[in-house]
């Protein structure tokens, strides 16, 4: 059996990882990209905590259920902003976006 | 060590491997690439956990949509692919501090918690169960529905926001 | 007699079990036997999947021969049948290029992708009671699921390639494939929702009356979805040789040629054995052995293919498109909500077995006629119209309307 606290250890490396590309990255697809990537560190932690705390009951799994349709909204609304910044401003480099600056 | 946990430490390997090539990857169509990777490796873990709907959702719309409409993002902004420049910003240093620091902060404490050991195993009907819990009105059709709005708003957003203006 | 009538029916479930106590009276362990017959298991239905190949060539070829009044390949042994192993002998010697300026990894892992996304939903698809890769219980998700990462492979081919046909080919598959995922899903949640179960052996055992005769529409519209999905005529728009040349694929060569190839042949029989399971109750019929009447109805669904390729010419872009987003998915999120509504009803009057199945059918068949008028009436409008200014003034008025 694997113990709990491996997925965990798992989940949170992969939600280090997901932070520190959005902290790094330049492009802004690829910030998004690791949003995704802590989102999926999130949801494999709430599924691991569905398996071994409460298997029968089904809200760990309809939670990451919502996650994931969260998670495609994201991309789709967060997509069409970078291509529309794409489209007036010739860039996705997030050091590059900065109309607001004085 | 067992030949399940074998398989998860594969997976898990594959799931963080994927995922740092992800943020360090200098081409962006590779980092779609290995983030799809990452998405496998994560799926695999949902199987291993039993969770074999969610496995295959995951599949059918991370991989099967998501990563289709980022690869579709980084080809229409193809002016950036094609000279990419530093992937990293100038604070990445500091940002690795603290994705570090984050992880060695809360390792020991997940190590460390005495967690309650597992007692049941997954019912048979456990992906019905799910399935009459999303329209069940007593447990989350309300959130079921919110979300099925939400969705639509951002797909109808999304067509707003991207639409060549005329 | 009646012995070895018994034997040839159940032939791939008694094999199984004489090859388990064959294992278990080595003294082998369980989960060594687990793994030998799983190896075992892979390795015939990859071999079905290719050899399903080999053979489809050869019959399409035939077959669309004997439609446009040519003889097709009859120089390669008697009728021409070694003629997919001329083609594999060719394919095997041939030079193995790679454009300039390609994207190495990304082009050469392109074709694996696409053979083995292709070949996996085959674990799913039941040959008969006891004869499965495995009853999985999301079976039908999971055949999806697995058939999407196709994709994947098609847009590494067209951006590995370096090559604008390429990149272009890959744009109308990411267009075209995403689009009809979503009526094909629709509709198989539609057999879902009726069957009650997700698992294919599941489904296979739910079709007292197969649901082609319960679900029409659905089965129509997971057919039309289907072809669009393994992209052959007239949805071939991602090869399209006379525009795009042969759109993603156009850089490969040789095996890696043959294997994009191969993808696309095991899409069809994936797609078409899919359709069996689905709508026309998989191994189940009488006399003949279950092996026999699911590879009968996989060549059902497989000649269907062929004489749409036959028969109709390739469709434009947004015809294409148009025909997916203002069409097929309105109609099966109406088909999914009225046919929940029609079995609730049927089954709270007390209908079961054939009563059941003649409501779902009429209603189907309704929603069916109902649905291919109000196309026919705008396009006959449309028709009208563009024939009253003047012939052909405004061509807008007839690309509004779609493929209809």
């Amino acid at each position: 059996m694997i113990p709990l606290t491996w997925y965990l250890l798992v989940a949170t490396a992969l939600f280090c990882i997901g932070v520190y590309g959005v902290l790094a990255r330049r492009n802004a697809i690829a910030i998004l990209m690791a949003i995704e990537l802590m989102l999926n560190a999130v949801n494999l932690s709430l599924v691991a905590f569905w398996r071994y705390l409460h298997p029968t009951v089904t809200t760990g799994q309809v939670f990451a259920l919502f996650v994931l349709v969260v998670a495609a909204a994201e991309a789709a609304a967060g997509l069409a902003l970078i291509i529309s910044v794409y489209r007036n401003r010739e860039t996705v480099d997030v050091e590059n976006i900065d109309l607001l600056k004085g | 060590m067992t030949l399940i946990q074998a398989v998860f430490i594969l997976f898990a390997i594959l799931t963080l491997g994927a995922g740092l090539f992800t943020v360090l990857s200098r081409h962006l169509f590779h980092a779609v690439l290995y983030l799809i990777l990452s998405l496998v490796g994560v799926a695999g873990l949902f199987v291993l956990l039993e969770a074999e709907f969610l496995a295959g959702v995951q599949v059918l719309i991370y991989i099967g949509a998501i990563s289709i409409l980022i690869i579709f993002a980084v080809m229409l902004t193809r002016g950036m692919a094609r000279n990419p420049g530093p992937p990293l910003n100038n604070q990445s240093l500091a940002a690795a501090v603290i994705a570090g620091l984050f992880f060695v902060l809360l390792a020991p404490v997940i190590a460390g918690f005495p967690w309650p050991q597992v007692t049941q195993g997954v019912p048979a009907d456990a992906i019905e169960a799910l399935g009459r819990s999303l329209v069940d009105p007593n447990q989350f059709a309300l959130p079921f529905e919110l979300a099925s709005v939400m969705i639509l708003a951002a797909l109808i957003g999304a067509i707003f926001i991207a639409r060549e203006k005329r | 007699m009646a012995q070895i009538y018994d034997f040839i029916y159940n032939l791939l479930p008694y094999l199984g079990a004489w090859l388990r106590g064959l294992l278990q009276s080595w003294g082998l362990p369980e989960d060594a036997i687990f793994l030998i017959i799983g190896l075992i298991k892979a390795f015939l239905l990859a071999n079905f999947g290719l050899i399903g190949f080999a053979i489809l060539t050869y019959v399409e070829r035939k077959i669309i021969a004997r439609f446009q009044d040519r003889l097709g390949p009859n120089m390669a042994g008697p009728y021409g049948i070694l003629q997919p192993v001329a083609d594999g002998i060719k394919l095997l010697t041939k030079e193995d290029t790679m454009p300039a300026g390609a994207d190495r990894w990304v082009y050469n892992l392109a074709p694996l992708i696409i053979a083995t996304c292709a070949l996996a939903p085959l674990i799913v698809i039941p040959f008969g009671p006891g004869a499965v890769g495995t009853d999985l219980n999301i079976g039908v998700l999971y055949a999806l699921a697995v058939g999407a990462g196709a994709l994947v492979g098609v847009l590494m081919a067209g951006w590995g390639s370096n090559n604008k046909y390429a990149l272009l080919g890959a744009f109308r598959a990411v267009a075209q494939l995403i689009s009809y995922e979503i009526p094909a899903v629709l509709s198989v949640v539609v057999v879902v929702m009726v069957a009650g179960t997700m698992s294919t052996v599941g489904i296979v055992l739910a079709q007292d009356v197969p649901y082609l005769f319960v679900l029409p529409l659905a089965a129509l519209v997971f057919l039309i979805s289907g072809v669009a999905e393994v992209g052959r005529t007239p949805f071939d728009l991602l090869e399209a040789e006379s525009e795009i040349v042969a759109g993603f694929h156009i850089e490969y060569s040789g095996m890696k040629f043959a294997l994009v190839f191969l993808g696309e042949f095991i899409h069809a029989l994936v797609v078409s054995a899919l359709f069996a399971v689905l709508f026309l109750g998989g191994w189940r019929g009488p006399w003949l052995p279950p092996y026999l009447w699911t590879l009968i109805k996989m060549s059902i669904g497989i000649f269907m293919f062929f004489w749409l390729r036959a028969t109709l010419p390739r469709i434009r872009i947004d015809q294409m498109l148009n025909l997916n987003w203002k069409f097929l998915t309105p109609l099966m999120i109406l088909n999914l909500i009225g046919v929940a509504l029609v079995d609730k009803g049927l089954r709270a009057a007390g209908a079961t077995g054939g009563l059941w199945a003649a409501g779902m059918f009429a209603f189907n068949m309704a929603m069916l006629i109902g649905a291919l008028a109000i196309p026919g009436y705008l396009g006959h409008r449309a028709r009208m119209a563009a024939m009253a200014s003047a012939s052909g003034e405004e061509p807008e008025a007839l690309e509004a309307v779609g493929a209809h």
